[in-house]
């Protein structure tokens, strides 16, 4: 199977990202009067025409029922869908479509994961790492097996930077340790962690690894086997296609011995009532009828970020956040949350005056939509002393003028909020 | 910016910069925490009842938004001297008015300062900043400090508890 990063992307033409706005429909939209300045990308993202057009179509004239029609148009349908699960692993690097299972989000990987893979392998006193930067989603599922099993959870510790403890990681893995799960990207405050460096070292120490690409799949290339995981899951709302969607991947081996999670129709060789047997994977954890149209549109997805090339949007939106960075650290009593050397573009910050909740009702008055809460990472909050922050989170189709309203925006927060 | 003004009152700066009654209380009579885990608003509210039924004392503790503080701090200066069924009233002429659920008539002057909430209604996603402390009052008047509840709890008391502790 040819990988997408042994293409030489020097030789692709220039983007160009002015125009590619004009691909975004919602992007023209208006709020409350003003330009929207859609800044929640961490939170879900928004579809090209390409992905809206390729649904729109495969609804029109070739949706059927897919792996059971016993007639042509069922299995042209099925032959598209399957296509997809062919580019999604291409455009992970995984070495077989098989390693790839649809889910309805990176939730439900982590939970697939925890309750099949994890309830079969993971014992008592057995050790599970986290790290202090995981959404709940990479929390959640972990702290209930650990309370159904008698497992115990280690946490990464973070600096002040925002950045994994590595020599502290070092420290927790031990012989004990059954897997190592963590995030690719921190939604929260941007830090890209090193996972290939932890995966190489749990996999030394006899772990089973997980990372949660939710955030980094969409702007980065993403290669599953340089990163040396057992599983990496993501959701497809955050790339550009439908939610209700997610990817796991699992590498052959660790996935072949994974117990099947939910049961049904779809997923087995043979059914009696005294004993069933399971399809291997991918089909053996897609029971029942798959979100078949959304699958189709990730499809698209995959091919719209290929067609601009995920080298090209990485250097986009690392523009984006360093000019942001350099507007919103020059506003006095703004507090970056989270400086890591290797960052996604994620911008997390408090003032001194204004809660975060505050602000962004005044950005939303401004048309400029932001986050604000504690982003489903109270963790992370907790590290860093804060109840919340206000986030910005870029995409590669936003501008530098909505960088600088941003920067305006805050500016206003802070003045009104002085007094 | 003039929905903007619309939400953040003059006073609302005031109150959020020096909120009233913001301390704790030690003889209170009733209290109870709210919390809004969406945005980690807490608070916690703190009522002294004489003998007559009547609000002697009220203040609250708390961390979160412009919105909610000054909320909470108009709404104990409101209620300070009024009996716990004229509190109530309040109470719901208050959720109903940044709801949006029923338009204050203009003549009626009840509300007296507390009609600069009514912009709330335009932001939907802060009404709850708007209506944690008043959740937290209903609250602690249904139940007195040794956290049981009062056996004259509404038949809504259930649903309202639930909006004090997951909203
Ligand atoms: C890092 C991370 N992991 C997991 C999730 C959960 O994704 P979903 O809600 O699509 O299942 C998110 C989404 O916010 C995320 O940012």
């Amino acid at each position: 199977m040819a990988k997408v990063n042994e293409i030489d992307t020097r030789t692709w033409p220039q983007v160009d990202f002015a125009k590619i706005r004009d691909q975004f429909p919602v992007l023209a939209s208006t709020v409350r009067g003003k330009p929207l300045a859609y800044l929640d990308n961490a939170a879900t993202t928004q579809k090209p025409w390409a992905v809206i057009d390729r649904m729109r179509e495969f609804d029109s004239r070739e949706y059927a029922t897919v792996r059971r029609g016993a007639y042509r148009f069922a299995e042209q349908a099925t032959e598209e869908f399957e296509k997809v699960r062919g580019k999604v692993a291409l455009f992970l690097g995984a070495g077989s479509a098989k390693e790839i299972v649809f889910t309805s989000g990176a939730t439900m990987g982590v939970n697939l994961v925890a309750g099949s893979w994890g309830r079969k392998f993971i014992g008592q006193g057995d050790e599970i790492i986290l790290s202090n930067l995981e959404h709940h989603a990479n929390i959640l599922p972990w702290q209930m097996l650990a309370q159904e099993k008698g497992a115990v959870i280690k946490v990464i510790p973070v600096n002040d930077a925002g950045e994994l403890d590595m020599e502290e990681f070092d420290r927790l893995l031990t012989d004990r340790t059954r897997l190592v799960a963590v995030t690719h990207v921190a939604n929260s405050i941007g830090t890209i962690n090193p996972v290939r460096t932890i995966c190489a070292k749990a996999r030394a120490a006899g772990a089973v690894t997980l990372v949660d690409g939710a955030q980094a799949a969409p702007h980065m290339k993403i290669d599953v086997r340089q990163i040396g995981c057992d599983f990496y899951v993501l959701s497809a709302h955050k790339m550009y296609a439908p939610s209700g969607l997610g990817v796991l991947y699992g590498r052959k081996e660790v996935l072949e011995q994974t117990p099947p999670f939910l049961t049904g129709g779809d997923m087995i060789e043979r059914v009696t009532f005294e004993k069933s047997t399971f399809a291997p994977p991918p089909h053996r954890f897609e029971a029942g009828t798959p979100a078949t149209t959304q699958v189709i549109g990730l499809g698209a997805a995959i091919d719209y970020l290929d067609s601009v090339g995920m080298e090209h949007i990485e250097r986009q939106e690392k523009k984006l956040l360093d000019y942001a960075t350099e507007l919103v650290s020059r506003i006095e009593s703004v507090d970056i949350v989270g400086n890591a050397r290797d960052k996604a573009a994620i911008i997390s910050f408090t003032l001194a005056d204004a809660h975060p909740h505050d602000v962004a009702t005044i950005l939303d008055s401004e048309g400029i939509a932001v986050r604000a809460g504690h982003h489903c990472a109270q963790p992370t909050m907790d590290r860093f002393c804060v109840p919340a922050t206000t986030r910005a989170s870029f995409s590669f189709y936003n501008t530098f003028e909505e960088v600088e309203r941003l920067a305006e925006g805050i500016k206003q927060a802070t003045e009104l909020f002085r007094g | 910016m003039s929905d903007i003004n619309e939400l953040y009152k003059r006073s609302i700066f005031d109150h959020n910069r020096n909120p009233r009654n913001f301390h704790a209380m030690e003889n209170a009579s009733h209290s109870c925490d709210g919390y809004n885990p969406l945005c980690g608003d807490k608070v916690h509210i703190y009522v002294r009842l004489d003998g007559s039924d009547t609000v002697e004392d009220v203040s609250f503790t708390g961390s979160g938004c412009a919105i909610f503080k000054a909320s909470a701090s108009f709404m104990t200066s409101a209620i300070k001297g009024m009996t716990q069924v004229q509190a109530r009233e309040t109470v719901s002429k208050f959720l109903d008015m940044v709801t949006g659920s029923s338009d204050p008539e203009p003549e009626d002057k009840s509300m007296g300062k507390l009609s600069i909430f009514q912009g709330v209604r335009e932001f939907p996603s802060r009404v709850k900043c708007a209506t944690l402390a008043w959740h937290a009052l209903t609250c602690a008047l249904d139940k007195s400090t040794d956290g049981e509840k009062a056996s004259s709890a509404t038949p809504d008391s259930e649903a309202r508890k639930d909006v004090v502790s997951t909203e």
